[in-house]
Parts: structure tokens; C-alpha cells; sequence
């Protein structure tokens, strides 16, 4: 199995989608001959030509409308927004159209089609480069929010994505993109949306993370777990439809449980969780559910950002408040 | 029935000084010396602080930035030609014009290593002046908003926006030509066509001959000017905002330059284009031909051009030790800009943030 970075499984998803199936193309700007400035799009111009590898105009409500037409057309685009801080000038297309179209024509018409963007901080990058906005997008009914945490869950996710029959948000992790390498299988693996992924079982405590907070989750985690306790880590991969079984079995199993999330607090997607708890497994709770999460401040610029986004040591402390509770 | 034509079009180039410095005598502009000296100084002094930022870059010293060397003159024209009550509303390359309105600096570094005090610039300053816009094309739309203000308030000023050629792709564009339009709004709308969105070159950016062109489908004076003339910069400019003062509406100028860096420090524009092409346009960048412009006036020789870029550098020296130097702010301080008055509830998160800051440096 080759030792992929997250940058390299998504390019490979893409690649091995685009040779499989003639409708999936790949469109947005700089996609094409540059490659994408994160390299993701790399050699499909090469390979595919410049009707599948489409450099668009400037443009981010012009490129999701036009995947829509392509889409409801017969083709599968594959769209990327350059940075998820540029995504909101489609989001007119998004709401209006892509999630809606579906419902709209009662199954006649339908859009599928997946929208990349590279999300979230910690690259040291300019002004809306670092924004986690997941909930922002998990919030319109119709549209699936998918984020991986691995190359290797990046790649089955993606190939999900591109075959799913509606509209998806593809988030990357944009500080996962090279930190670190996974062993990618030579052979097709798909992993289905809408459902999450047990990380490591446990019966003391459930965490919940998800993107690129799944790394310091881990380490949070790793470090507790060596105190003694059982944790059950829980890597959410889609943002909506939300898999509320996998997660209420757990705390229906554990009564605790800690969510760590990236983007500002309030309205969010660890909000949700802890609604869907309340629904399901509330009378089980042996202390109330933590969120670690970013603050409601607009982001700091990236002087500041390291201290916004809940670091490994925050997040150990937050489990064993919760354990202690 | 014959068809009939209902209107024809034509669009103007402008070029004062060309290439080589050799100047139209004609269409230059009524300047007095120290004008001319103060325009190039601006651009050179753009083009040092650029230059050292590559450095500093490089270093790690300063994050992410894009360059504007090559793209000295439109906006310090621009700034020359402009009064203090006009709105400077600029994208992210227009370092010149920034500096000449007196951005200090020290705000353009802090600004690129990630600190939101660099948006905080000297009250005279800042008043009218907007923010770098990184969302493309965004600030087209402010600077037609902010020409209606001037308009309704009666003030005998204009709005003067920037935006790459690139960002003539985005609707923003188009509806700040058209709001501006429709309103006969004091605003210029200074294209600057670089030849490049990152990887696009401007031939699959647009279908347009001319970016200038676009201005004629909203009704919008429009003119194409050599961007690396910083002469035909000024008259077009000029003009502009005469017709701006007078409230007959915008003008869309485009102002034909080339991007001579990378995007940004990010970039690797070898993926894309060819050395012979950046060379090509090495050729026609601004400064040369300005100085020699300056010297067959008397005004400029090879001792002036070292003292002033020895003077520039020293300037610039000054200013990244006093940003080096300066400690760091507050980490808290976005805690009391969320909005004009705090709320209870972002306050409890601000004494979480704090005491977590505690209990992480204590441990
Ligand atoms: C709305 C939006 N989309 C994408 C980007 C990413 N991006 C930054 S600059 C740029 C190209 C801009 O090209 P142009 O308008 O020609 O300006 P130049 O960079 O050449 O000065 C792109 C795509 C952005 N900042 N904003
Ligand atoms: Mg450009």
C-alpha cells in the first residue's frame, strides 16, 4: 500500500473516478493547468484535457451554477472552491438550487454533484483562509456535508461523493492536506456517507471530533487512555445527515461525553450532537455534555489563531473534567 | 426592413511614455517637479518594501503576501492624483497607493504577519481608506455605496477602486459598474489587467478585447491606459475624477501592467508561464522608464537615484526592526471587536479563553 498524504488520496480519488466514469470532470479555478494551488486537481489536465480539467473564470456563484446545469445534464462535476472563506458568493446557487432541486421537481430533476473547498486554520494563511464553516453549510436541508480526517478515509469519502445521486460539500482539512501519510489500498474502498466511524472503542467516555481536530483528539485521547480509561473516539466523516445512532449507542454506553470542534461554538454542529443526546439518550448522562470548541469571535488572523483553535492540551484537560464530573 | 445600427463604440488606449522613456509632449500631463518626484519616489519606495517582504518571506519572518512589483504605477498615480477627501478603496496590490496616502510601513508587516493591528492605521489616514479586500471583487461594490454617500452628502469627492483582471469575472464587478452607473455615482473603477488571475492568463479570463470595453455595456465611460506609464496613469485618472467632481458618474479604466512576481509567496508561477514572457514585460516596467523620463528633464541622475534608494532602504530597514521589535499584542483582543458592546455571553467565553491561556502556559 503506497504512504499517501491527504493531497495525494484525494487526487488519486479523483483520477481514478475520472478514468471509470467519462461524465466526472473537474472544474474551478486554477484546477487545471496549475493543478490547483494545493496541487489537489495535479496531472488530471495532463491526463484528462481541458474539457474534464476545466480553469474556470473567477467566478464562485458562476462555477456552482454552471456545475448545476452539468449536472441536471447528465455530467458529474466535480467543483472547487479555491479557499471555503470564498464559497459564500455560491452560496446563493447552493441554497437555492443545488439542495433544492431534487424536492423542487419531486425526484425529475436532480444535482448531482460534489463542491471541494479546503477548510479551517492552523497554515498560517491570510484573512479568510482559515474559517471552519461546516455548520454553515450542514444547515440547509438537501445539500450532504462530508469531512474526512485521513488520506485514506479522504479517498473513499471522495469516490462516495462524486457517486452519491445528490449534492455534496466536500470540506478538506486544509492542515491535514501534508502533515502526515497513510497507507492508501491499491483497491477501490469506498466508505458510505452519512455514517460515522468508531476511531477506538471504549466504555468510560465517547469523544467526538471530526477534520482536522481529529489529530489532536487522538493525542488527547492516547494521553488519558493511559490513566486507565476506556475511551470511544468517534470520527464523525459526514457533518449531515448526521449518523445520531452511532453516537447515542456509544454515550447510551459510556453516560459521558466530550465534543471537539474547530469551528466557533454557539449554532454549530457540537450544538446538534448534544441536541440529538437530549433526544435519544438523555436519562443516561452521568455528567453534562462537553463542547470544546472555537470561541463566537470572527477569526483571529493567524498571530493569533494557534491559541483559537482548542489545542491537545485543552482538549485533555476537558476529558477529565468530564470523567471527574 | 433594413437592420440599423443603434449605437457603435469605440474604446481609447492612452500611453504618455513609452517603454524606452520616450515621452508624447502633447498628452503630458501639467505637473510641477516636485509632483514628478514625489510619484516616483512612491513607486520606488512600493517597490523596496515589496522587495524586502520577499525577503522577509523567505525568512519566515512574514507569512503569506503578494507581491506588486511591476504594479507601482497605477495606484500611486492614483494617489497623487487624488485628494484627501476622495476613498482610497483598494484590493491587495496596490502597496503604492497605500504608502503615498501614508499607510506607515510598519502596518503593511504587521498586517502580513498575521496581526489585525496592521488594518489600524493613523486616524488621517485610515479615514478614507478601506481595508485590503481579499475576497475577490467585494470592494467594487463599497467604493459605488460609498460614491452614493458622497453624492446624497454633497461632497465634492469620488470613491477610487481597485481590482485585478480576474476579478472582472466575478458578478461584483458588474454590479458595481452598473449600481455606480445608475446612480451617475462619483466612482472610478481602476481594473488593473496583470495578465494573470494566479494561473489563468487573462485571454481565458474574458473574451472581451479590451477589459475597458465592459465599461460601455453599463453606460460607463471607460478608457485603457498603459499601467506601466504612470503619466497616462495620472491623466486618465485625472480626468476621472473631474468627471466624478463635476457628478457625471464613473469611469472604468483599465490599466494594462504585468503581475513580475509569483501571485503570492505561495505561487510557483513556473507551473504556468514562461520566463521569456516575465521577461518580456521586465522590459516595460515602470521605474526605468519614469527615471529616464525625469532625467531628460533635468530632474534625475544616477547620484539621486542611489541616494533616494539608500535613503528608501534605510527607511525600510527602520521599519522591520520597530516591527521586529514591537512585542506582541494582546492574544485576547478579538474578544472585544465582535461587536460595540460586549454581550454576557461572548464575555464568558472571553474569561474561559483567558483562564485556559493560563493553565496552558502554566503547565
Ligand atoms: C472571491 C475569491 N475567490 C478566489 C480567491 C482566491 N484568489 C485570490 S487572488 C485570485 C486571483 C485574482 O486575480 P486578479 O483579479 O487578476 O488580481 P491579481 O491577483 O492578478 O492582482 C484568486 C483566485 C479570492 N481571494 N476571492
Ligand atoms: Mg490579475
Amino acid at each position: 500500500m503506497p504512504k499517501l498524504t491527504m493531497v495525494q488520496a484525494i487526487n488519486l480519488a479523483l483520477k481514478e473516478e475520472m478514468a471509470r466514469d467519462d461524465r466526472v470532470l473537474v472544474m474551478g479555478e486554477d484546477v487545471g493547468v496549475d493543478g490547483g494551488v494545493f496541487r489537489v486537481t495535479d496531472g488530471l489536465h495532463e491526463e484528462f484535457g481541458e474539457s474534464r480539467s476545466i480553469d474556470t473564470p473567477l467566478a464562485e456563484s458562476g462555477i456552482l451554477g454552471t456545475a448545476i446545469g452539468m449536472a441536471m445534464a447528465g455530467l458529474r462535476p466535480v467543483a472547487e472552491m479555491q479557499f471555503s472563506g470564498f464559497s459564500y458568493l455560491m452560496i446563493g446557487q447552493w441554497e437555492g438550487n443545488a439542495t433544492r432541486m431534487r424536492s423542487r421537481t419531486q425526484g425529475q430533476h436532480t444535482c448531482p454533484l460534489v463542491v471541494r473547498m479546503p477548510y479551517g486554520g492552523g497554515v498560517r494563511a491570510l484573512e479568510h483562509h482559515s474559517e471552519s464553516r461546516e455548520a454553515t453549510y450542514a444547515h440547509f436541508p438537501g445539500g450532504k456535508v462530508v469531512i474526512p480526517s485521513g488520506p485514506r478515509n479522504a479517498r473513499a469519502l471522495m469516490l462516495a461523493a462524486i457517486r452519491d445521486p445528490d449534492p455534496v460539500v466536500f470540506m478538506e482539512p486544509k492542515h491535514s492536506y501534508r502533515s502526515f501519510r497513510e497507507d492508501v489500498p491499491e483497491t477501490e474502498e469506498v466508505l458510505p456517507l452519512g455514517q460515522a466511524h468508531v476511531e477506538r472503542e471504549g466504555d468510560d467516555l465517547t469523544v467526538v471530533a471530526w477534520g482536522a481536530m481529529m489529530r489532536p483528539t487522538i493525542k488527547a485521547v492516547d494521553a488519558v487512555a493511559k490513566t486507565g480509561v476506556s475511551i470511544e473516539l468517534i470520527d464523525l466523516l459526514t457533518i449531515s445527515p448526521l449518523d445520531s445512532d452511532t453516537i447515542c449507542r456509544s454515550v447510551q454506553k459510556t453516560g459521558r461525553c466530550v465534543i471537539v470542534q474547530e469551528a466557533p461554538r454557539s449554532f454549530g454542529v457540537a450544538s446538534e450532537i448534544i441536541a440529538r443526546i437530549n433526544d435519544e439518550v438523555l436519562l443516561y448522562l452521568e455528567a453534562p455534555v462537553k463542547r470544546l470548541t472555537g470561541y463566537d469571535v470572527v477569526t483571529p488572523y493567524f498571530g493569533r489563531e494557534k491559541s483559537y483553535i482548542p489545542p491537545a492540551a485543552r482538549i485533555e484537560n476537558g476529558l477529565r473534567e468530564t470523567l471527574d464530573f | 426592413m433594413p437592420r440599423k445600427t443603434l449605437a457603435e463604440f469605440k474604446v481609447e488606449h492612452l500611453q504618455v511614455l513609452d517603454e524606452n522613456g520616450k515621452l508624447d509632449k502633447e498628452l503630458e500631463p501639467d505637473l510641477a517637479d516636485g509632483d514628478l518626484l514625489r510619484l516616483y519616489r512612491g513607486m520606488v519606495r512600493a517597490r523596496e518594501l515589496d522587495q524586502r517582504m520577499l525577503k522577509l518571506q523567505r525568512q519566515g519572518r512574514i507569512g503569506t503576501f503578494g507581491p506588486c512589483t511591476g504594479q507601482e504605477a497605477p495606484s500611486t498615480a492614483a494617489a497623487l492624483a487624488m485628494q484627501d477627501d476622495d476613498w482610497f478603496v483598494g484590493a491587495f496590490r496596490e502597496l503604492g497607493g497605500r504608502l503615498f496616502r501614508g499607510e506607515p510601513l510598519t502596518n503593511t508587516l504587521f498586517y502580513y504577519n498575521g496581526w489585525e493591528e496592521g488594518n489600524v492605521l493613523p486616524k488621517e489616514v485610515g479615514r478614507r481608506m478601506t481595508p485590503l479586500a481579499v475576497v475577490v471583487g467585494t470592494q467594487i461594490l463599497h467604493a459605488a455605496g460609498i460614491g452614493y454617500a458622497l453624492k446624497l452628502k454633497g461632497e465634492k469627492a469620488a470613491a477610487v477602486t481597485f481590482c485585478g483582471d480576474g476579478a472582472t469575472s466575478e458578478g461584483d464587478f458588474h454590479e458595481g459598474l452598473n449600481f455606480a452607473a445608475v446612480w451617475q455615482a462619483p466612482v472610478v473603477f481602476i481594473s488593473q489587467n496583470n495578465q494573470w488571475a494566479i494561473s489563468i492568463p487573462r485571454e481565458k479570463q474574458t473574451r472581451s478585447e479590451t477589459i475597458a470595453q465592459k465599461g460601455i455595456a453599463y453606460g460607463v465611460p471607460c478608457i485603457q491606459v498603459d499601467g506601466n506609464d504612470a503619466l497616462a496613469c495620472y491623466v486618465a485618472i485625472k480626468e476621472a475624477l473631474e468627471r466624478a467632481y463635476r457628478g457625471e458618474g464613473p469611469t472604468l479604466i483599465e490599466a494594462v501592467t504585468y503581475r513580475l512576481m509569483m501571485h503570492t509567496t505561495a505561487d510557483d508561477p513556473t507551473k504556468y508561464r514562461t520566463k521569456d514572457q516575465e521577461d518580456v514585460w521586465w522590459q516595460k516596467e515602470p521605474l526605468i522608464r519614469f527615471q529616464k523620463y525625469l532625467s531628460a528633464k533635468g530632474l534625475w541622475d544616477d547620484a539621486k537615484e542611489e541616494a533616494l534608494r539608500e535613503e528608501l532602504r534605510a527607511e525600510v530597514d527602520t521599519a522591520v526592526k520597530e516591527f521586529e521589535a514591537t512585542a506582541p499584542w494582546p492574544l485576547d483582543r478579538p474578544f472585544d471587536h465582535v461587536f460595540a458592546e460586549t454581550h454576557p455571553s461572548i464575555e464568558k467565553q472571553h474569561q474561559e479563553y483567558l483562564a485556559a491561556l493560563k493553565e496552558e502556559s502554566d503547565a
